[in-house]
């Protein structure tokens, strides 16, 4: 489906008659089903891709199917009701907070207008607590007394094929974000419910492609890109050289070294698309100044994880090649790249998950001697803390003025902020890296950030009216930022952002950049025995390249 | 019409009461059984209810961040918001439980043409919710009067204080906690009513207890206020301190309006552990304000994690790719056979 044109769509999500802009639906939600068009789904998952993952050891993709969301019949399989009804019963018994969310609601309507997919649609139904209330009311029905006496009058209904096609579309129109937990008095997260709705679909083979490719592509060459060892090296590489063409220094970087002290794992989509490249060039110069001895990893040569937006299962397999190659590979410590839902999993899941990472030590930064307790038990970092802890021992060099044409501003990525608390580090890099940067309204940074509108796996061309959609809020904030302050440069610490915030930047403020935090350290980064290769600026003098790493590639 | 049917249903447990308790014996029935029954239900379904939560494990430590997590020495933590020690834990606890914090984050978005989304303070729910909660509270620690004797010096100050009795003369004092409660309610009400978004997401659930609580209020003052001929204060003492002993009076001075009021306190804690009232148990459990944020500095433990899931191995994917990455120049573990040209 082609996209909206800019004004059609501004005025769409302003004058249409949703419930976030002053229409109050006649028809009770129970009782309007969701209907699928294409341009409104993203497309299934391949069946050789489930098929594929079905195969592998410790995890289940039952179902592989030819199947399409816009027709009648979805082709479940035989007793699929049970089948989501037993899945409900044992993750309610697997997680207190999946109970606790299903009990404590009050529907006091908090989160109604904190959700970026409400903002952008106003379809009630993406209200964070009616996306739950999607799930409460088949739980209500058949696990709490009052459903089994009273039913629909105490809010509980029966699954059906209608409630399901609902979860589907609305538990793939939240981005697992945060941000409504933020608010909830009793901190629900939707998140947590998304999760529990799509692992639920998976019982019955409901999921997409661009979820499930990657993840097979993760498993089998190591990263969602599906580059295989030598091409990616071959890309990190090309980087390398461009990184040399700029400054005129011989980039001196390793792939599966065993014995180096750092393991260096960052998203794929950083060595191999645009802006991603250009913060890849970033790494790779500060490494070599610093001269780190590290290496790269192709077998876990992907920081994400989109196992992350299927269930535990496939999350916990795929994050196991980090610890499992820093002890093939004898390192000390990892060091991660800039990634949204990856450091979800690095910080809150991996070492439950995967540890007890005893074969490695403390993370103590070899340049400055800084020992990061933080970290003391997973033995990962985050490349903003790696770096703001150089800066703050003044072990690296900037020249600002290299970045003198970029006035950014900067995005939280949701997970950094809400799952971690990462907010204060890369603004103390900005700090130094930047001659100047604004920050956003408060309401739409820090804890309180919005997403890029297609986090967890919803970054897919055929529904973008739904990201341009929800990625509003976020781009509304940059515009006010690029009015007031001539913002044109949005950075970020996130692959997927740089993905999307592109897009979605390109639509609603185009003429805007997206950049990742570690390119804006590249670029001023002071090296020794540098040459920086020469242009000319805008007025024709000879200088040096005004663009940085955005000229090579 | 599900708040109809919410009012409905309280009007029909007023009308129970009201003409069960006419009846020659039912008393008993509506003044000693049911309240006990009530109280056995709440204390046993509560506990149930927290039990059955406890009983499923924490699998992953997922606290919702909100402030600076604890960093490098030069960046400095938000304790309240992102804490990593139990006091901090318990401060951040205390005033979402206390305070209702969260709620008092609350914004307002607007979308105005443009498009522009604007986001202003909106802090009506936080304030609604404090003065609903704490008058409650004060009138429900006010009735231990009813079964304390004699009445303890602190519950007489919290009397005095909540009358207000410097302002006012005369008897019987207005208590100030009585009017917030109604007010509250009222609010509360209307704000499922008037507020768009509220009003389509509101269940029967969510008007029964606003119902309920409004009539337990109103017959409650109506009983201290205006149909105080009718009743016996210290008949009703007499029975609420035999409760509490084990050894229940009913005295025959006891009129409807009382058992009215008593009704439905305990249809209210019959329903509570059954419904989303036990959200006042479930704040103290939400995994994502009671944990800590220190999931990389300490482990926390999974009790079902499957240590069958592993990886999808290095020496499967070297045996798949070995050609390419000896290719590359990549290092293997195993080098690839000779091949049979060169022999």
């Amino acid at each position: 489906m082609a996209l909206a044109k800019l004004e059609q769509l501004s005025k769409s999500v302003v004058q249409g008659p949703s419930l976030a802009t002053g229409a109050q639906p006649t028809k009770d939600w129970m009782d309007t089903p969701a209907i699928f068009k294409e341009g409104n789904f993203a497309y299934p998952a391949k069946v050789e891709k489930v098929e594929y993952l079905d195969s592998q050891d410790g995890i289940d993709f039952p179902n592989a199917r030819e199947w399409s969301p816009d027709e009648d019949d979805w082709k479940l399989p035989e007793g699929w009701e049970k089948i989501i009804l037993d899945g409900l019963k044992e993750r309610l018994d697997k997680f207190r907070s999946l109970k606790i969310f299903m009990d404590c609601c009050v529907r006091c309507g908090a989160c109604a207008d904190k959700c970026h997919f409400f903002l952008g649609t106003g379809d009630p139904k993406n209200m964070p607590v009616l996306r739950a209330e999607l799930l409460r009311s088949v739980y209500r029905n058949d696990f709490t007394l009052a459903g089994k006496l009273f039913g629909k009058m105490a809010g509980g209904r029966e699954m059906t094929v209608g409630v399901l096609k609902e979860w589907f579309m609305y538990s793939y129109q939240c981005t697992e974000c945060r941000r409504c937990s933020v608010f909830c008095p009793y901190g629900i997260d939707t998140a947590e419910v998304t999760m529990m709705l799509r692992e639920l679909l998976h019982l019955v083979g409901v999921g997409i492609n661009w979820i499930l490719e990657p993840a097979s592509n993760s498993n089998r060459t190591g990263n969602h890109m599906g580059l295989q060892p030598h091409t990616f090296k071959d890309n990190v590489d090309f980087l390398a050289e461009d990184v040399e063409s700029l400054t005129g220094v011989k980039i001196n970087h390793s792939f599966n070294r065993k014995g180096a002290e750092v393991l260096f794992i960052t998203p794929s989509a950083d060595v191999f698309a645009e802006p991603g490249l250009y913060t890849a060039m970033g790494y790779l110069a500060l490494f070599e100044q610093i001269g780190l001895d590290y290496t790269w990893s192709t077998y876990a040569s992907e920081g994400g994880n989109f196992g992350l937006f299927t269930n535990n299962e496939l999350m916990k397999k795929l994050n196991a090649k980090m610890y499992a190659e820093a002890k093939r590979l004898g390192v000390k410590y990892i060091i991660g790249g800039e990634c949204g839902h990856m450091w979800r999993v690095v910080h809150q899941y991996m070492d439950t998950m995967n540890g007890p990472a005893d074969f490695m030590e403390v993370p103590k930064s070899p340049i400055t001697g800084t020992v990061f307790n933080n970290a003391k038990s997973s033995k990962m970092i985050h490349i903003s803390e790696f770096t703001a802890d150089l800066i703050k021992h003044g072990k690296i060099k900037f020249d600002p003025s290299r970045n003198a044409n970029v006035m950014p501003t900067y995005h939280d990525s949701c997970n950094p902020a809400r799952a971690m608390g990462l907010m204060d580090e890369p603004r103390y890099i900005l700090d130094h890296v930047v001659p100047k940067w604004v920050e956003m309204p408060e309401n739409t940074i820090r804890e309180q950030t919005f997403c890029c509108g297609s986090g967890t796996g919803l970054n897919t061309d055929e529904i973008m009216e739904l990201r341009m959609r929800a990625g509003l809020p976020r781009a509304n904030a940059v515009k006010h930022v690029i009015d007031k302050h001539d913002v044109n440069m949005l950075s970020c610490v996130c692959a997927i952002d740089r993905a999307t915030l592109t897009s979605l930047m390109d639509y609603w403020n185009p003429g805007c950049g997206v950049c990742g935090l570690s390119e804006l350290v590249g670029n001023a980064l002071i090296m020794d025995n540098e040459k920086r290769a020469m242009g000319y600026d805008a007025e024709g003098n000879e200088s040096e390249l005004p663009d940085g790493l955005r000229t090579m590639v | 019409m599900k708040y109809a049917f919410s009012f409905l249903a309280v009007i029909a447990l007023v009308l129970i009461a009201w003409l069960g308790s006419q009846i020659p014996g039912m008393q008993y029935l509506f003044g000693v059984a049911i309240p006990y029954l009530a109280i056995m239900i709440f204390l046993g379904g509560f506990v149930y209810r927290v039990v059955q939560w406890a009983k499923s494990p924490v699998p992953f430590s997922i606290p919702t961040t909100c402030g600076q997590g604890v960093s490098l020495d030069f960046i400095k933590q938000d304790k309240l918001d992102c804490p990593t020690k139990t006091s901090e834990v318990v401060a951040r606890m205390f005033l979402e439980i206390f305070m209702f914090r969260s709620l008092f984050r609350n914004t307002k978005s607007e979308l105005h043409e443009g498009p522009k989304i604007t986001y202003e303070s909106s802090k009506w729910l936080w304030i609604f919710a404090l003065l609903f909660h704490y008058s409650f509270l004060v009138i429900i620690v006010r009735h231990m009067r009813l079964f304390l004797n004699p009445v303890p010096a602190w519950l007489q100050f919290l009397d005095f204080m909540d009358a207000g009795a410097a302002l006012q003369v005369g008897a019987p004092l207005l208590y100030a906690s009585d009017l917030v409660l109604v007010l509250g309610v009222v609010l509360l009400f209307s704000r499922r009513l008037i507020n768009r978004q509220v009003r389509y997401i509101s269940l029967a659930n969510d008007y029964f207890p606003l119902f309920l609580i409004f009539a337990i209020a109103t017959t409650g003052i109506l009983m201290r206020y205006f149909l105080r001929t009718n009743i016996d204060i210290i008949s009703i003492k007499e029975l609420a301190v035999g409760l509490v002993t084990f050894s229940p009076v009913i005295s025959a001075k006891i009129g409807s309006i009382f058992y009215i009021h008593i009704f439905l306190v305990s249809t209210l804690l019959i329903y509570f552990p059954y419904s989303k009232l036990m959200h006042m148990g479930g704040v103290f459990m939400s995994p994502t304000r009671n944990m800590k944020n220190d999931s990389r500095a300490k482990r926390h433990i999974n009790p079902w994690n499957d240590p069958t899931i592993k990886p999808h191995s290095y020496a499967g994917y070297e045996d798949e790719f070995r050609e390419f990455m000896v290719d590359a120049g990549i290092p293997v573990e195993k080098e690839l056979p000779p091949k049979k040209d060169d022999e």
